[in-house]
């Protein structure tokens, strides 16, 4: 082969001539096809790219963090004032990439002044909101276990902390079926169709003990939300059936809607139980778009609340170890909150409750501060 | 034989050097469209993270990555957000 390469003959070279126009031919022809096949690689590289943007965000391995809340609070009825200090850490553990160990505890103090006029004294409230393991099955499932924050309504769940919450009095109806829950519960949240997304939460507990008491029951309940994130709006319903004594259930609605143009969020909740029924509505708008101030203004909101209570069939003991009111109430509630930034705010609200046993003027002021404390390195991983 | 050749390099060279100059454009226009795709879908984080988060709270200062990704987690439970929506906000936050 190489004696014939090295000595071509006419024959040969004719088919050597023939041989090199026809690579130079395919090359012609294949040359142009390379550069779209190598864009098009670049664009699937371009989409992969981005899919791997956001893997890559989901990958950063997670650090432990200790967060929590604290508050400092004063709150007057009918010209009685009361000292609220709060200090709520919570304690955030990621496992893997499918675990989540999280725990709320909360240090609660209440000081009145003894007879009026003595000095300020009062119990100090120490509680375990939840402590609970969660982990995530699938994008439709995530399973709990252990103690955690009973899925009834919006504010227990989502509104409770001091610093998120617009007005710092809790609802009327709050104690309504949101003590704690100690069991499982499966929960998660899905699009249903590109326009609206369904949440829920199903869940059981063997024992469940009262805001002021060791009280303890079986439960079971379930809530379900449905969010359409055009016009940010959700609406849902809750359930729950004691399992044990005469059986009760309670149930309510929540609704939330935040309108596009204006930055104005809207909600509202309705709880019904053997205990008592009522609802609250309010209504947050932050200042935006105020032409003047703007740098006050941008961090100021307003904040309205109307709620109602209507009493149940129990004793004044039972209302008051529920944290309830005794007698049907009317209260209306106005406040303001600066944010001095997003985790610090000062806080104050005016109102009135109107009730058999006396109408009174209620008032609240404070600051809330929410922090955020890594347990470990927050590097590159 | 030889014009052959030299006309036939000639038109390669042509042909590669013409391949070569949209390749390098395509290139460039990808990085574009790339950039292009991460600005749409830090819009669509945050969009997603003023419809989801925004309703309970004000947007928080952005943490380190690790950090974000810990809180997320805890708010697609606490929320019950969808993976996707989580996906995103994460993104967006860590911009």
């Amino acid at each position: 082969m190489l004696f014939l390469w090295n000595n071509p003959g006419p024959l040969h070279r004719r088919r050597s001539a023939a041989f090199t126009l026809a690579v130079f031919f395919l090359t012609i022809l294949l040359a142009p096809r390379c550069a779209p096949a190598q864009t098009q690689n670049i664009d699937t590289d371009s989409r992969e790219n981005d899919s791997q943007s956001i893997d890559k965000q989901e990958s950063q391995k997670p650090v432990p963090i200790l967060s929590g809340s604290a508050g400092y609070f004063n709150f007057i009825t009918g010209g009685e004032n009361t000292i609220d200090t709060q200090i709520n850490p919570v304690l955030l553990v990621p496992l893997g990439n499918r675990w989540l160990i999280e725990s709320r505890a909360e240090f609660e103090g209440e000081f009145e002044r003894r007879g009026g006029n003595g000095p300020y004294a009062g119990p100090v409230d120490k509680h375990l909101d939840y402590a609970q393991i969660d982990y995530i099955a699938n994008q439709f499932v995530t399973v709990t276990a252990g103690r955690f924050l009973t899925p009834f309504g919006i504010f227990n769940e989502r509104l409770y902390p001091v610093w998120i919450r617009a007005l710092q009095p809790d609802p009327i109806i709050l104690p309504i079926a949101t003590t704690d829950s100690d069991g499982a519960m499966v929960r998660g949240g899905f699009p249903l169709s590109g326009s609206a997304n369904l949440n829920y939460a199903v869940y059981m507990s063997a024992t469940s003990i009262g805001i002021d008491s060791v009280d303890s029951e079986r439960h079971v309940g379930g809530r379900v939300g449905i969010f359409l994130p055009g016009p940010r709006l959700e609406l849902g319903g809750s359930w729950q059936k004691a399992l044990q004594d005469v059986r009760k259930n309670a149930f309510g609605f929540h609704a939330e809607w935040q309108p596009m143009r204006i930055p104005l969020t809207m909600r509202a909740e309705y709880a019904r139980s053997y205990d008592g029924s009522g609802y609250w509505a309010e209504g947050v708008y932050r200042l935006n778009q105020l032409h003047f101030w703007q740098k006050a203004m941008r961090r100021t909101e307003l904040v309205g609340r109307a709620q109602q209570f209507f009493s149940g069939p129990i004793t004044p003991d039972v209302a008051d170890d529920l944290g309830l009111p005794e007698a049907n109430t009317r209260e209306g509630e106005f406040g303001i909150n600066y944010f001095l930034h997003d985790g610090f705010k000062i806080a104050g609200s005016c109102g009135r409750e109107f009730s058999p046993a006396g109408n009174a003027n209620v008032w609240s002021v404070g600051v809330a501060y929410r922090w955020l404390i890594p347990l470990g390195r927050v590097g590159a991983q | 034989m030889g014009v052959a050749v030299l006309f036939c390099g000639l038109l390669m060279v042509t042909n590669v050097r013409a391949g070569e100059a949209p390749a390098k454009k395509d290139i460039g226009s990808t990085q574009v469209t790339q950039n292009a795709n991460l600005e749409a879908m830090r819009v669509q984080g945050e969009q997603r993270f003023r419809a989801n988060c925004g309703r309970c709270h004000a947007a928080p200062e952005k943490f380190p990555p690790r950090m974000m990704s810990t809180v997320v987690r805890h708010m697609r439970v606490r929320a019950t957000i969808t993976n996707q929506d989580m996906k995103l906000v994460l993104f967006y936050m860590t911009q």
